[in-house]
């Protein structure tokens, strides 16, 4: 399979954003609309061809699914570890491929509604255009290396863009906060590429998740050293997740994420909800066989404790926040928080492999409806100019469009058949069931939480109360409400695809089937959750508060964050602001600076002293020489004898 | 060859006579003072050649040519030397060293 | 005989560079260091140099000297007395001046110069035969070298000398 013209996805962004870029100042607006939205479709357009050729022509040999490589050594350390630059096409690059381009596309068509106006319009599409390069250079990459590259360059955008209105003093402490923590966790994950260098003597994904024939794990040099009771393997693998989660907002790395939202909204839609965040998710299915296979999955086990832990953790919170887009931000950690904890729980061979296909499978239609929710979100909020939900109410009336794209987002992912989120989260919560109950339980109980806190946000925009408006609002324009339908679309039927057909764990296709007890129970919960949630918000009543009064205590925690924003700043402010870093920094600067000073100043103060023999005077320098002369004659004929 | 004076004694002269124009040199504080010293220190090198020369190696010249060059250097430095003392003593009007101080730091 | 000669101009010489150098007034100076070269070019006479002997008189006795004493007739008052460096320096100079002086007789004295017995005599067309011969052991090129530097001190002492009426004479051309 020929795949050089692959480089034409990722590159055609990055030669928008270039165009974009350096003539920000002459492209008129309406224009650099259009190029983004072209660009974007030629990659789009590749993409879906990439995905037809691979998945149904050359792809699959003897029903396994190849991997195809092209790639150029960039840097050469040894014979195997070298730094390459290059494209890797198998199965989850390929969805991503889509995923990526897909959303962005809609984005970029959304934007041009929804950003119009603006006085950085041109400077957004720009970033909009670097940014779905890097994403599609992360994933395309050939080696560890070059994904922490991209990973870089996606927080750099991420970072860009979430400071867009950097006039507003919170947007920029936001993009500090997601640059910070993201970085901080980035910084394990290039401790534990350098560990892989090292230890396993490559960077390379194929040689690092080699598997021989009886599906067993190539890479057996993992048990050759230890720490503290742990392979060196499994350190790295668990210090790649640190950065897995900074990117893919795990507890406790999740800080950033609300925050992020201060971005304009088709940017959360893009990179808070689709695609960058999805990036730690991507990593951890990349080096999948590795996590797996490495010293019995120690390091997947964690992955799968951390995901089902955040999933319940962002679930709660995001039952009290009123901000619409940080509801969507904690409903977003929560459903990356189920993709970590499927791929936690799965295995590698065949059917028990089903985690990892679950994963992927809620990726994509996790991509899909999420962005149509945030989108949706956007829809509203460019209508009624607030982020809140107590300046809403009642908005079906004046927005059909957005109303029911909406809801078939909100069905989707509260898990109601035939919208795509059932399928995949049944397949989770199978895969869970079989291996791990607690996790099937958490995981269960966040879906009921997820269908709740859902319908809440969509009872509270679309009904409850009348608000009255000072301006009416009005249906959003054919640019927008365009995502709208085709990501509704999306969400309908991207469930009926049969994933297990494509994306497996270890290339095999295998036969999906549903599991209807446990569909049963799920779509039951997420039932449960939606008609509580109809009784809470539906009309305008005190329910919601009375209930909320009596958890007290919890709600007020749960409203707060757990107060984890809070911890972070005490421990960062207090103990190592104050207690290591100005230390450290008053010792800096007494004893280093001042040893350094000590000797300059030293030394100037010799210089003066001894200048006065540079007096220009003739006759001192000819006492000088003859002196000299008379010592040195001395020294050699009387002492130097020999 | 001076009859019964050996070469040691003509050098201890030579010395004597470069030392107390070193002497000079260092002590004197006045630019023309100087030129004599250093005509003192230029006579007592020209008279160790020429008798290097007359004691050692009689049946060559090679002293006695180095002796004419450094008399027609001598010559031409002071001549040079008592150029530049005159344009000094024209522009600042003293021949002292210490009034030629300026370059120094 | 010689002997006696030598111990006089060798007594001569030390005592007039001694009051040359420690002289307070500027011309009896220059005058010390006359009686200086005349002793040189005794020297020359006494082991039989006379062309040598000669140019010493002529171009240091009768040249340098008028030359120095010119100058100090220009800038200085006859009867003015020179500045005398401090006696510290003096002594400290004395000193290094005496070690030196030491360590040069006890290098001379520690070394056994291979002396030729001779009494040739020189005269001047041996000296003008390797001066300007230009075979082994000629000097022709040394020579023109020093004609050459003569003729640009020259040339330089007179433009440093008139140096700033020249330039004012090239202002009005």
């Amino acid at each position: 399979m020929d795949i050089s013209y692959i480089l034409f996805i990722p590159f055609i962004p990055l030669a928008v954003f270039l165009l974009l870029g350096i003539f920000n100042q002459q492209i008129k607006p309406a224009v650099s609309g259009y190029i983004g939205v072209l660009g974007l479709s030629v990659s789009a357009a590749l993409s879906y061809y990439t995905a037809y050729q691979y998945f149904f022509v050359v792809g699959k040999v003897d029903g396994v699914y190849q991997t195809f490589v092209e790639k150029t050594v960039w840097m050469n350390f040894t014979d195997t570890l070298h730094i390459d630059m290059g494209i890797l096409i198998d199965p989850i690059s390929v969805m991503m491929l889509i995923v990526v381009t897909t959303v962005s596309l809609m984005v970029h068509i959304y934007s041009r509604g929804y950003m119009k106006g603006d006085d950085g319009y041109t400077k957004f599409f720009a970033f909009l255009s670097l940014f779905s390069f890097s994403m599609l250079g992360l994933v395309l990459a050939t080696n560890l290396f070059q994904i922490y590259i991209f990973w870089e360059l996606v927080g750099v955008s991420s970072y860009l863009l979430i400071g867009y209105y950097y006039t507003k003093t919170s947007a920029v402490a936001a993009a500090k906060k997601a640059f910070i923590v993201t970085r901080f966790a980035d910084f394990g994950f290039l401790i534990g590429i350098l560990i892989v260098g090292y230890y396993a003597g490559t960077f390379d994904f194929q040689t690092l998740n080699a598997v021989n024939p009886e599906g067993e794990g190539l890479l057996l040099n993992w048990a050759s050293s230890s720490f503290m009771g742990l392979s060196v393997i499994t350190w790295a693998l668990l210090l790649i997740f640190m950065g897995g989660a900074g990117k893919s907002a795990m507890f406790p790395l999740h800080i950033w994420l609300p925050d992020a939202m201060e971005g304009p909204t088709p940017v959360s839609a893009l990179i808070h909800a689709a695609t960058m965040v999805v990036a730690g998710v991507y990593l951890v299915a990349r080096l999948f066989p590795m996590y797996y296979f490495v010293e019995g999955g120690f390091a997947l086990n964690i992955v799968a404790y951390v995901g089902a832990f955040s999933s319940l953790f962002a679930a709660i919170i995001a039952l009290t926040q009123t901000d619409i887009k940080r509801v969507l931000a904690f409903s977003t950690m929560s459903q990356i928080g189920y993709m970590m904890l499927a791929l936690g729980v799965s295995s590698y061979k065949g059917e028990e492999g089903v985690g990892y296909m679950a994963s992927m499978f809620h990726l994509f239609t996790h991509a899909m409806f999420k962005a149509l929710l945030f989108l949706g979100a956007g829809s509203v909020i460019h209508a009624v100019h607030s982020n809140y939900l107590k300046d809403m109410g009642g908005l079906r009336k004046y927005m059909p469009i957005t109303n029911i794209t909406f809801l078939i987002a909100a069905l989707a992912i509260a898990g109601v058949p035939p919208f795509a989120g059932f399928w995949s989260k049944d397949e989770i919560l199978v895969a869970a069931f079989e291996k791990n109950q607690l996790i099937y339980f958490m995981a269960l109980f966040v879906a009921g939480l997820t269908a709740f806190y859902m319908f809440r946000l969509y009872f509270g925009i679309f009904w409850g109360k009348d608000t009255q408006y000072k301006h009416t609002p009005h249906e959003s324009p054919i640019s927008m409400t365009f995502p709208l339908l085709f990501l509704a679309f999306m969400s309908i039927v991207a469930g009926f695809i049969p994933f297990s057909e494509f994306v497996t764990a270890d290339r095999v296709a295998f036969e999906g089937h549903l599991n209807y007890p446990m569909a049963a129970v799920a779509v039951g919960t997420g039932l449960v959750g939606i008609i509580l949630a109809w009784i809470f918000y539906k009309k305008e009543n005190d329910l919601a508060e009375r209930f909320s009064n009596a958890f007290g205590m919890l709600y007020k925690w749960a409203f707060h964050k757990f107060y984890f924003d809070e911890i972070y700043m005490f421990v960062t402010k207090k103990i190592v602001f104050n207690l290591i870093s100005t230390p450290i920094a008053k010792f800096d600067k007494k004893y280093v600076d001042g040893t350094m000073e000590g000797i300059g100043n030293k030394t100037v103060i010799i210089s003066e002293k001894i200048k006065g023999l540079q007096s220009g005077r003739l006759q001192d320098y000819a006492m000088f020489f003859v002196s000299g002369v008379v010592i040195v004659a001395l020294v050699f004929i009387y002492l130097w004898t020999n | 060859m001076i009859a019964g004076i050996s070469i040691y004694e003509i050098f201890t002269l030579t010395s004597i006579l470069f030392f107390i124009g070193i002497y000079g040199f260092i002590t004197r504080k006045n630019l023309i003072s100087i030129l004599i010293s250093l005509e003192l220190i230029l006579n007592a090198s020209a008279i160790n050649f020429v008798i290097i020369n007359k004691y050692l190696y009689p049946d060559v010249l090679q002293g006695v040519f180095f002796s004419i060059f450094i008399i027609a250097v001598a010559a031409a430095e002071t001549a040079l030397a008592v150029a530049i003392i005159i344009n000094l003593y024209r522009q600042i009007s003293s021949v002292e060293v210490k009034d030629t101080e300026i370059m120094k730091y | 005989m010689e002997k006696i000669v030598f111990y006089i101009l060798a007594l001569i010489m030390i005592v007039a560079a001694i009051a040359s150098v420690t002289s307070r007034q500027m011309l009896r100076s220059v005058i010390y260091l006359l009686f200086v070269l005349i002793g040189v070019a005794g020297i020359y006479f006494l082991i039989d140099y006379n062309f040598l002997a000669a140019v010493q008189l002529t171009v240091y006795a009768g040249g340098i000297i008028v030359l120095v004493i010119f100058s100090v007739l220009l800038v200085h008052h006859i009867e003015m007395e020179l500045e005398m460096a401090k006696l510290s320096k003096k002594l400290i100079t004395g000193l290094v001046c005496l070690i030196g002086l030491g360590v040069f007789l006890s290098v001379i004295y520690s070394t056994n110069f291979n002396v030729v017995e001779n009494s040739k005599t020189t005269d001047v067309s041996d000296i003008g035969m390797g001066l300007l011969s230009y075979g082994a052991g000629g000097f022709i090129l040394p020579f023109e070298v020093i004609s050459i530097l003569l003729l640009a001190a020259m040339i330089g002492a007179i433009i440093i000398g008139k140096g700033d009426k020249l330039t004012k004479n090239d202002d009005t051309l």
